[in-house]
């Protein structure tokens, strides 16, 4: 077998942990792969320009910006800020928490493009989660505020990944039962989904209680 | 009939307005940059192949050599943003919720009602599709609501995607390397190199292996979607369920799931990690990351028990 292929992974792991710009290292990774499976480099061009083509759809959801923007002229964070200022009994902990059962919980019923980095997390979330963390620590160091920030992102994310499966008519399940299928195993995708459950229930108890002892160690750290 | 290729229309608009925008700033990098991918997506789909690829390779050309810059048109200040919040409450969050209740309310309607045999939107494309509508109609209203200048929503959405840079378009970039992959043949020697690791004979090593893999591999591709074929097709049906006789919707549903736990610790998923780096403004690209480990390292663990006692205790 012809390993050399392997090649553009190596230059993958090294080039994002020597810190080159990850777009040179992604390119480079694919026209290295494509020239030692042996490939002619004219066709790895166009292989790529025709992968790159045909994927534009995911990069469609950044005309949302414009709004987000617009918003945020008029104070959207100012605002998500001071909602959990008003709000008695607030922690970061809990809110956070409350998020990725909420995450959870819509993406398990199929309503996943409800949260998001750029149209939850930025304008929303994250400065709801500093609002809350500043509110019950006092003020935070510049490095703190990032950690929390990184957490509410962290958090969709978990959130997200292990609640939609539950909902059974998402691309996972399909992609799951097409190749189960393919070999010989026909299940219906609620088989699938109902086993993403047990998974569910761990992620969000080891998340919530990370997110909680990340509250308590910013408590301790601030005094 | 609405298809994809109308929102690449209006995705190509805004970034070619976008362009001409930094053009106007003397940002060189940035106008050529925005300028490209407003041609991708306006013209992409009228272009040869090898005409797409030379613009790939000039779109990382540019970013690759710290072409682009981040901006600042003018906006609001603090103090100003914190009298129209007080001033206008929490309406503020309405036009924020528009886009993903038309989303997710327009998908439900339009599946579950007869509305799906108008044929209005290309078929499994509908929520990208409401999404777009979602956007035009927030951006609609909150202009006839806030009355902004003329060019503010694009100039804050210019603000935006300067400040994700060329993160912007690295998920798309990865797509494309996951196809050149495949093309290549490296899902097949890695399903094999990982076969070969396998110790015979026991079923619980059987499992981790099969499980460390979906997370491997996944971490090298930036999605489970792509491992997930070459690890059913060279552990997990084989061996875990033809050999070992283990349930296979738990096999298929968690194995899927242990890849997941890849995804939250690699960059090459982008959109969920870097790109929430940029928009967040974290002095670290890692710092999501790093908030994940502590959370994918033992929900893998988790998703390895739960196999060996779903798919061969519980089945037996």
């Amino acid at each position: 077998m012809n390993y050399w292929p392997l090649a553009g992974i190596a230059i993958v792991v090294l080039g994002f942990a020597l810190r080159f710009n990850p777009l040179l290292v992604v390119v480079s990774a694919a026209l290295a792969t494509g020239v030692l499976a042996g490939l002619a480099p004219l066709a790895v061009i166009e292989a790529l320009g025709k992968a790159f083509n045909d994927n534009r759809y995911i990069s469609v959801t950044w005309i949302i910006l414009p709004v987000i923007g617009l918003l945020e002229r008029y104070g959207l964070q100012q605002r998500a800020r001071a909602v959990i200022e008003g709000m008695r009994g607030a922690t970061m902990g809990k809110l956070l928490v409350a998020y990725l059962a909420f995450r959870q919980i819509a993406s398990a019923l199929g309503m996943k493009d409800i949260g998001g980095h750029p149209q939850a997390v930025r304008p929303l979330v994250a400065p709801m989660a500093e609002a809350a963390a500043v509110k019950t620590h006092g003020d935070l160091s510049e490095d703190a505020r990032d950690e929390v920030k990184a957490m509410a992102a962290a958090t969709d994310n978990v959130g997200l990944f292990f609640g939609e499966d539950i909902f059974f008519a998402i691309a996972s399940i399909l992609l799951i039962q097409g190749v189960l299928e393919g070999a010989g195993y026909p299940l219906t995708s609620l088989e699938l989904s109902l086993w993403a459950i047990p998974t569910a229930i761990c992620a969000f108890v080891i998340h919530a209680g990370r997110i909680l002892a990340f509250d308590r160690r910013l408590g301790r750290a601030s005094k | 009939m609405i298809t994809y290729e109308w929102l690449y229309v209006l995705a190509g608009a805004a970034f070619a307005i976008w362009a001409g925008l930094s053009l106007k700033d003397g940002r060189w990098g940035n106008a050529a940059f925005w300028g490209l991918l407003a041609t991708s997506f306006l013209l992409g789909s009228h272009l040869s192949d090898l005409a797409n690829g030379v613009l790939v390779l000039a779109l990382v050309a540019i970013a690759g050599f710290g072409g682009l810059t981040r901006s600042d048109p003018p906006t609001t200040t603090p103090s100003e943003r914190q009298a129209h919040a007080a001033r206008l409450g929490n309406r503020l969050f309405l036009p924020a919720l528009v886009v993903p209740l038309t989303a997710v309310a327009g998908t439900l309607l339009y599946n579950y009602t007869p509305l799906e045999e108008t044929g209005l939107f290309e078929a499994r494309r509908e929520t990208l599709i409401l999404f777009g509508i979602g956007v035009l109609a927030a951006l609609t209203g909150a202009c006839l609501w806030l009355r902004p200048p003329l060019m503010a929503p694009a100039e804050e959405g210019r603000r935006l995607i300067d400040s994700i840079g060329w993160a912007a378009i690295l998920p798309q970039m990865l797509a494309a390397l996951g196809a050149v992959f495949a093309a290549a043949g490296v899902g097949e020697i890695i399903g094999g190199v990982a076969r070969g690791v396998i110790p015979e004979g026991s079923v619980f090593l059987t499992v981790v292996v099969f499980a460390a893999g979906m997370a491997l591999f996944t971490m090298i591709m930036g999605n489970a979607f792509a491992a997930f074929p070459v690890m059913a097709t060279a552990i997990g049906i084989p061996l875990l369920i033809q050999t070992y006789g283990g349930n296979p919707a738990v096999i298929g549903a968690v194995g899927m799931l242990a890849g997941f736990c890849g995804t939250l610790l690699t960059p090459m998923a982008a959109n969920f990690n870097i790109v929430p780096a940029a928009l967040l403004e974290l002095k670290d690209q890692n710092a999501v990351i790093r908030q994940q480990i502590g959370t994918a390292v033992p929900l893998w663990a988790c998703n390895v028990l739960i196999i060996y006692v779903g798919a061969f205790w519980l089945w037996n």
